[in-house]
């Protein structure tokens, strides 16, 4: 479906983040189709295969090796791409920390899916928030346009000398990777001028010897982990700086780590992330019109976590909802977690709540969200199963 | 904003179709679309439903259809009547493949399976409903839904389609003057 030619198309979100792929120009990509990543892949290998793409595509045979592969090729200094999902994401887990603590800057797009048991192809985020400490940095799109965007914009970002730190693009699974919209594909010149040829001293190199992948023993594998934090809270910058030169090439413009949707002067503020975002957008507009003071978070970044962006949104808020397609059984949501710790280190006193919604696909409508802003008025913490508890 | 509700069955071309209408609809002046199928496995013959929604503005919300303008049946087999009502807003139009009629001005009827039969040598009718929708929504053009089909079709199935869609329009334009 995809064309080349024209600069305005009808594109899935899968299609759009190939698209974006193409553009960043990855020497080499390695990737076991699942669904519903499955079209990022066919669209890449069809790239490959028509000249329009010149990278290596490699033919692994699991989503261990996928990332395995990658990393070999980030390892002799080469722009490396792989996707995957769900189950996919959770066998290669033990390749993540290898990417990161190797300090190899590739980019992966996770198509955010259900965990078995029970079986299950469809959305939610427990895939890739089950797996925030592997020291990836995780961004999270709300359509096709951002999600193009944002593989163009992950590579600067990864492969920044300061940063050298993987990055993982994550896609709701069919809502946003299987829904066609508008997307507007820049040109390969514009491409180009935004992102430079991956350079790196971080490579096998017989005119500079130097060890990788080695072990370390407890008196320096602190300093490594320590280096590793620094670079993922350093990319905080490195963000805004790519985003800059972006609106200046492509005259995009992107909010950083947050984005905030009438939350000036609002009382009432849910915060979410993905597809679900630009629903909340609808409920907040309907709300407003009748007067409500309500307004809208949406986390672009789970890692880094956006701390103070959130803490200087919710300034002079009564109270503050998290709904999320996740849940670290026995607790709660996990971003409802990291909010809350947000809150806290920033001194801000004020009644949270979490609603756990679109577990395995589970439709969550807009009376849903209107049912949200209205139980957030009773101001008292809650961890509530959309659907199945009383909110 | 203007909302369409396919119905058909795996291989009929139901999500073909509402992609390609999104895709001639962001022609026309700041045109927005969302296109997206009932997600899942499908199987050929099984019912499934496909879904475009139209606006002059970004559209953020991706929920499925719940009552729209246009109620699609590609296959009459699947259309349950009265029940269909409850899919449609109040001024809306059922579209029906069909050899049957109906006395009822909301349902418009076409044998899309003889049209489609005639000129792609196959009942496939999801691009007869196309043409079908650009009699009655003016800013759907014959000329948007030509290009759509030579943008995102395969270029051996392009011409036929493109007769077909203009076919269904003039057929339906006929019995809108009878």
């Amino acid at each position: 479906m995809s064309n080349p030619q024209k600069r305005k198309a009808f594109l899935s979100g899968n299609e759009a983040f190939a698209e974006g792929i193409r553009l960043a120009r990855p020497q080499v990509i390695s990737a076991y189709p699942i669904t519903p990543q499955t079209l990022v892949v066919e669209r890449l290998s069809e790239m490959v295969e028509d000249e329009s793409l010149a990278a290596e595509f490699i033919h692994v045979e699991s989503e261990h090796s996928a990332l395995s592969c990658a990393m070999g090729a980030s390892a002799v200094g080469a722009r490396a791409f792989t996707a995957t999902s769900s189950q996919g994401l959770l066998y290669m887990a033990e390749c993540l920390t290898y990417a990161s603590g190797g300090r190899f800057p590739i980019v992966m797009m996770n198509a955010n899916r259900a965990t078995a048991l029970p079986w299950n192809i469809y959305g939610d985020q427990r895939d890739s928030l089950s797996l925030l400490d592997c020291g990836w940095i995780q961004a999270y799109a709300e359509n096709a346009q951002e999600s193009l965007d944002l593989a163009l914009m992950s590579y600067y970002i990864a492969e920044h000398p300061q940063v050298a730190t993987p990055f993982m693009v994550n896609l709701d699974g069919f809502v946003l990777t299987h829904t066609y919209e508008v997307v507007h594909i820049p040109d390969q010149e514009q491409a180009d001028a935004f992102l430079p040829p991956y350079e790196t001293e971080n490579k096998l190199d017989f005119a500079h010897p130097r060890n990788m992948g080695f072990s370390v023993g407890p008196e320096l594998n602190d300093g490594f982990k320590y280096k590793e934090h620094l670079a993922m809270v350093h990319a905080k910058a490195v963000i805004a700086e790519a985003e800059e030169k972006f609106a200046k090439i492509f005259g995009r413009t992107y909010p950083g780590l947050i984005e905030t949707y009438q939350t000036e002067g609002a009382d009432y503020i849910l915060i979410t992330l993905g597809t679900i975002a630009g629903q909340v957008k609808d409920v907040v507009e309907t709300l407003r019109a009748k007067g409500e003071k309500v307004g809208m978070i949406r986390l672009r970044y789970m890692r880094p976590f956006p701390n103070e962006e959130i803490a200087a949104a919710v300034t002079g808020a009564t109270a503050i909802g998290v709904l999320e397609k996740d849940i670290s059984f026995g607790n709660e949501g996990t971003v409802y977690t990291n909010v809350n710790s947000a809150l806290q280190k920033t001194g801000i006193s004020l009644p949270t709540s979490n609603y756990i919604g679109g577990l395995g696909g589970k439709n969550i409508s807009p009376q849903d969200i209107e049912c949200i802003f209205q139980s957030l008025k009773k101001k008292s913490a809650q961890v509530k199963f959309l659907g199945l508890e009383e909110v | 904003m203007l909302e369409i509700l396919w119905h058909g069955r795996g291989g009929q071309g139901a999500f073909t179709a509402a992609r390609l209408l999104g895709a001639a609809f962001i022609q026309t002046e700041s045109g927005f679309a969302l296109a997206f199928p009932s997600f899942g496995p499908e199987r050929r013959g099984a019912p499934i439903r496909a879904f475009t929604k139209l606006d002059k503005k970004p559209i953020t919300n991706r929920s499925e259809i719940e009552k729209a303008d246009f109620v699609i049946y590609l296959d009459d087999t699947l259309f349950p009547g009265e029940a269909a009502f409850a899919e449609l807003k109040p001024n809306g139009k059922i579209l029906l493949n069909t050899k049957e009629t109906w006395e009822d001005e909301q349902i418009i009827t076409i044998d899309g399976d003889c049209l489609a039969t005639e000129i792609l040598g196959r009942p496939i009718t999801n691009t007869v409903m196309l043409g079908v929708i650009s009699t009655l929504a003016p800013e759907i053009t014959l000329d948007h839904l030509t290009a759509a089909i030579a943008s995102y079709m395969p270029p051996k199935l392009q011409g036929k389609n493109i007769a077909l869609i203009k076919a269904a329009a003039e057929t339906i334009s006929k019995e809108a003057h009878q």
